[in-house]
């Protein structure tokens, strides 16, 4: 299969297209961005992903690959002459899946609840998501070994999973009125989250907050105005 | 190569996965059984984060989520490779290994606490799901295709929490006919000598869940309204 056709289904806001955009980055892999339109789906989406019908998708040569972490990795495993973005040792490797497996199962949908969220609910969500980043913390002092990533000198898997939920973190806290990276409690990641940020490979990726903040402005006043969901 | 421990109940489908895959390998272990509801100081140790089982520990270093030490173990004992070398076909055995968990267990699930006027659709759903198995499996022996692979491991006690969830929630959700491929895997499956030595069986489980009073915190349980 010719490495050099790409194509990569996206939308810009999407944290799990940031991913793999990150991934092909870190490689240096030339692909065509193809931007989806909010509120409906490409012909070629709904073929290429007909299980899930979601962003991203990556298709290489003509076959499609989809969920987000299953593209980083099958990034990793393909374009083997760039920078590892999962270890080399297993054992580092199933704790690199274990966390990543964390932010995309408990850490994520408890944070991005806590905007349409009230009360007691509202709070039990927060400790969550606090709770968690005080792992995170920990975890990152333990694997990051003094260095600026998770991944050590180079942005690695974790960092790329949680990395890519920054934006949408300083979206909750703006707009939820709430602190939950704190400086004094979790000092480690507010630094990785600067470097992150300001690495190559994910400057050109990361979504401005205030566009993020408009965005997601609009998605809860569509959320408002459309009829309750059936439960 | 080392000491390998794990930690697991015997209803659970996510433990056995493993076992089976040390099993396959000819890898030797020590198997802990933790009780749920009393939860030991080691499960707690080895894992901090979710508190759940199943747990790997190899040579002293803890694993947890069982995709994750499904994975572990293929890569750590090379013998009978559960994921095929190619990163495409491991990338659709990862996709759709996520999807059994996220999608039908959970969708079989819904349809079983399901309140009677919503109880068709979530049929409908859950059966939505298991079409695409069925789908997955038509005209192959195994999903790892001439041998038992990943996504076996991993639909592997599906077949029998179906039949359980049948019986609590007095539901259909496999049907011989519906999904035929499905229904002949599952037939030949479970009676894989490593595999029948340890799968929960519907029996079982109705037991576990009415002995235990859970079976009553299912709307509408078949099972609850029996007692």
């Amino acid at each position: 299969m010719a490495k050099n056709d790409v194509k990569l289904l996206g939308v810009w806001a999407s944290p799990f297209v940031m991913r793999a955009r990150i991934s092909l980055n870190i490689k240096s892999v030339n692909y065509e961005f193809l931007e989806e339109t909010v509120g409906s789906k490409s012909e070629l989406l709904l073929q290429s992903n007909p299980v899930h019908k979601k962003v991203p998708v990556l298709i290489h040569g003509d076959k499609p690959i989809c969920e987000s972490l299953v593209i980083v990795q099958y990034i990793d495993e393909v374009w083997t002459s760039g920078p590892s973005i999962l270890s080399t040792d297993h054992y580092d490797r199933a704790i690199q899946r274990f966390w990543a497996a964390y932010l995309d199962d408990k850490w994520f949908p408890a944070m991005r609840r806590i905007r349409g969220a009230q009360g007691e609910e509202r709070q039990e969500l927060v400790d969550q998501v606090v709770e968690g980043l005080a792992l995170l913390e920990e975890a990152f002092g333990k694997y990051s070994k003094g260095k600026a990533f998770f991944g050590g000198d180079q942005i690695g898997f974790i960092d790329i999973a949680f990395g890519s939920l920054l934006g949408w973190l300083r979206v909750t806290e703006k707009l939820g009125e709430v602190k939950l990276l704190d400086e004094a409690k979790t000092p480690g990641l507010v630094k990785w989250a600067e470097s992150f940020c300001a690495d190559a490979a994910v400057k050109s990726v990361m979504p401005e907050t205030e566009k993020l903040i408009e965005f997601s402005k609009l998605l809860m006043a569509k959320m408002k105005g459309a009829p309750p969901p059936k439960n | 190569m080392g000491e390998v421990k794990v930690i697991g109940a015997s209803l659970s489908s996510f433990c056995c996965r493993i076992e089976w895959a040390l099993k396959l390998k000819g890898v030797e272990y020590e198997y802990i059984k933790e009780d749920l509801r009393n939860k030991s100081p080691i499960l707690l140790q080895y894992n901090p984060v979710h508190k759940k089982i199943p747990v790997l520990v190899h040579n002293g270093k803890p694993v947890a989520e069982s995709l994750v030490i499904l994975e572990y173990i293929d890569e750590t004992w090379q013998e009978n490779p559960l994921l095929p070398k190619d990163p495409l076909e491991k990338s659709t055995a990862r996709f759709w290994a996520r999807f059994v968990d996220e999608k039908c267990i959970v969708s079989a699930w819904d349809a079983c606490r399901a309140e009677e006027h919503e109880k068709e659709r979530a049929v409908e759903s859950a059966q939505e799901s298991l079409g695409m198995i069925d789908k997955l499996i038509e005209g192959k022996k195994f999903f790892g295709g001439e041998t038992i692979g990943f996504l076996d491991l991993v639909v592997g006690s599906l077949p029998n929490w179906l039949k359980f969830l049948e019986e609590l929630g007095g539901i259909k959700l496999v049907d011989a006919e519906k999904f035929p491929s499905f229904h002949e895997w599952s037939k030949k499956f479970v009676e894989i000598p490593i595999i029948k030595e340890k799968i929960p069986m519907p029996d079982d489980l109705i037991n576990y869940f009415t002995t235990s009073g859970l079976a009553k915190t299912i709307r509408g349980s078949a099972l609850a309204n029996n007692k």
